[in-house]
């Protein structure tokens, strides 16, 4: 039997361009200006899903990337000329507004690879299902991103030392009045982490639009809600931001995850979502696929965690009784994925079914079981292919 | 009947009045998107895509039952500010549970 999580993961080489799926939608591939053909989960506001072919490559395409918004007026293109960016807030001493010459020229350019992926990646997997966006796998991507450091941009600005949280304001914005618009906000201490970037390429690349050009922010480690596109404000404020999208959404119960925590948004229900939680996902294979007998081939993947790194990726061939290290490939950075590969045993024909599990260098481990949360956060259970070897 | 050409043009006006608050980018294709046919489409339609295209509706189906339509037009009406009177949103509600309820 096939079952939901195998028909949503057999899109081998992303030819495939509808399939079946909860017996009720079908993935449709289409292309956003400027991006090759992604799979769409809604036309507007504009989300889109990488397809697992092009979640091999070190480095994702800059045309293969995710793209997530939650409100439909985006500007159809945000004029690097006429940009600005402004750092005000009550505990922001200097409030200034930079153009992008100035913000590319006023301050240290710096790189980090890092993995940006949605807090509801893989949200239609869930059983019992949740409502949302129903990503598959590929709500995420992992790149090269160059900017200047948030920190030195708001200690140009002056941090005051009464400041709680800095909030993030982008291009896009609601429809109706009404809509709350979409801001967040990091601890100050976040904020000011050296790995916290103010970004204006990707891969080499300027951003591209739907991606949050000129400048977006980068926060590795933390789900990609943070990573606010098309960034035009920042305000570093000493008191927590009430805003809907950190209040209302993005949240978890409390303590029901590892991680930052996230002091000043919490309270005792619930918390917002911070870190990524150590994950893996195989992209050599997918359920249902024939391998000859005798035949040398590897499975393959990546695996990746908050900024620990990864400290292994282990493989179970009989139903996770035992266990047995797969190689680790290059080290492209501790936010970054990491390839790890294993050479499959085809010496008998029959069923393979392969289990992949990742630990981090914090000695977390991909668990067996979803943690339940009602929007569907964090699902980083171990996965597993069932292969045929013919 | 009302057959599923009628919905176009009450797409398009749609996307229009949105545009016509801001930059909109307009995604083209979505007005190729029906809904089910039942009493209630219209209106649903005519609702739903002044903030979104209609994808929402039918990939969501599977996580739904009346309870969480429920929930979900009320999040509507309270926290985004969709322009709906009691009566619209029950008649909406009567929709989306009839045709897209498919939690088990």
């Amino acid at each position: 039997m096939v079952t939901r999580r195998e028909l949503l993961l057999g899109s081998a080489g992303g030819w495939l361009l509808e399939r079946v799926w909860a017996g009720e939608a079908t993935d449709t591939l289409t292309a956003l200006p400027g991006k090759k053909p992604l799979i769409r989960r809604a036309f507007r506001p504009p989300n889109f899903e990488t397809p697992l072919a092009d979640l091999v490559a070190p480095f994702t395409r800059n045309d293969a990337f995710f793209v997530r918004y939650h409100l439909a007026v985006i500007p159809p293109r945000v004029d690097p000329a006429t940009w600005r960016l402004q750092i005000a807030g009550a505990s922001a001493q200097r409030p200034l507004t930079v153009s992008l010459r100035e913000l590319r020229g006023g301050f240290e350019h710096v790189s980090v690879a890092a993995v940006n992926q949605c807090a509801g990646n893989r949200r239609g997997l869930f059983t019992p299902r949740v409502p949302g966006v129903q990503w598959g796998n590929g709500a995420m991507g992992n790149a090269l991103w160059r900017g200047v450091r948030l920190r030195d941009v708001l200690r140009r600005a002056g941090v005051a030392p009464d400041a709680l949280e800095v909030v993030f304001d982008g291009a896009d914005s609601p429809i109706l009045p009404a809509t709350p618009d979409f801001l967040k906000s990091l601890p100050v201490e976040r904020a000011l982490d050296e790995n916290t970037l103010i970004a204006f390429e990707m891969n080499g690349q300027p951003l591209p639009h739907w991606n949050g050009a000129p400048a977006r922010l980068i926060v590795p480690g933390w789900v990609g809600t943070y990573w606010v596109k098309h960034v035009t404000e920042i305000r570093i404020e000493p008191k927590a931001f009430d805003g809907f999208w950190m209040k209302a959404a993005y949240r978890v119960p409390t303590g029901a995850f590892p991680g930052s925590r996230f002091t000043s948004q919490e309270n005792a229900e619930t918390t917002p979502v911070t870190e990524l939680m150590v994950n893996s996902l195989i992209t050599s294979h997918v359920s249902g696929a024939h391998l000859r007998r005798g035949e040398r081939v590897e499975l393959a993947g990546k695996a990746w965690d908050s900024g620990a790194g990864i400290e292994a990726v282990e493989v179970s061939a009989d139903r996770g009784q035992s266990w047995r290290d797969a190689t680790l490939q290059r080290d492209l950075g501790r936010f970054a994925w990491r390839e790890f590969r294993f050479a499959l045993d085809t010496s008998k024909a029959g069923p393979l079914e392969m289990a992949v599990r990742a630990r981090s260098r914090s000695g977390a481990k991909q668990p067996d079981k979803l943690t339940p949360n009602p929007s569907g956060y964090h699902d980083n259970i171990v996965q597993t292919v069932s292969l045929e070897v013919v | 009947m009302k057959g599923p050409r009628r919905l176009a043009p009450l797409v398009l006006t749609s996307l229009a009045l949105a545009g016509a608050c801001g930059l909109l980018w307009a995604a083209v294709g979505e007005e190729s998107i029906q809904l089910k046919d039942a009493p209630g489409r219209d209106l649903t339609t005519g609702r739903c895509i002044i903030c979104h295209s209609l994808e929402y509706i039918p990939s969501n189906a599977p996580a739904m039952n009346r309870a969480a339509w429920q929930k979900t037009i009320q999040k509507m009406k309270d926290r985004f500010g969709a322009p709906l009177t009691d009566e619209e949103a029950k008649q909406i509600l009567d929709y989306l549970d009839g045709s897209y309820s498919g939690k088990s």
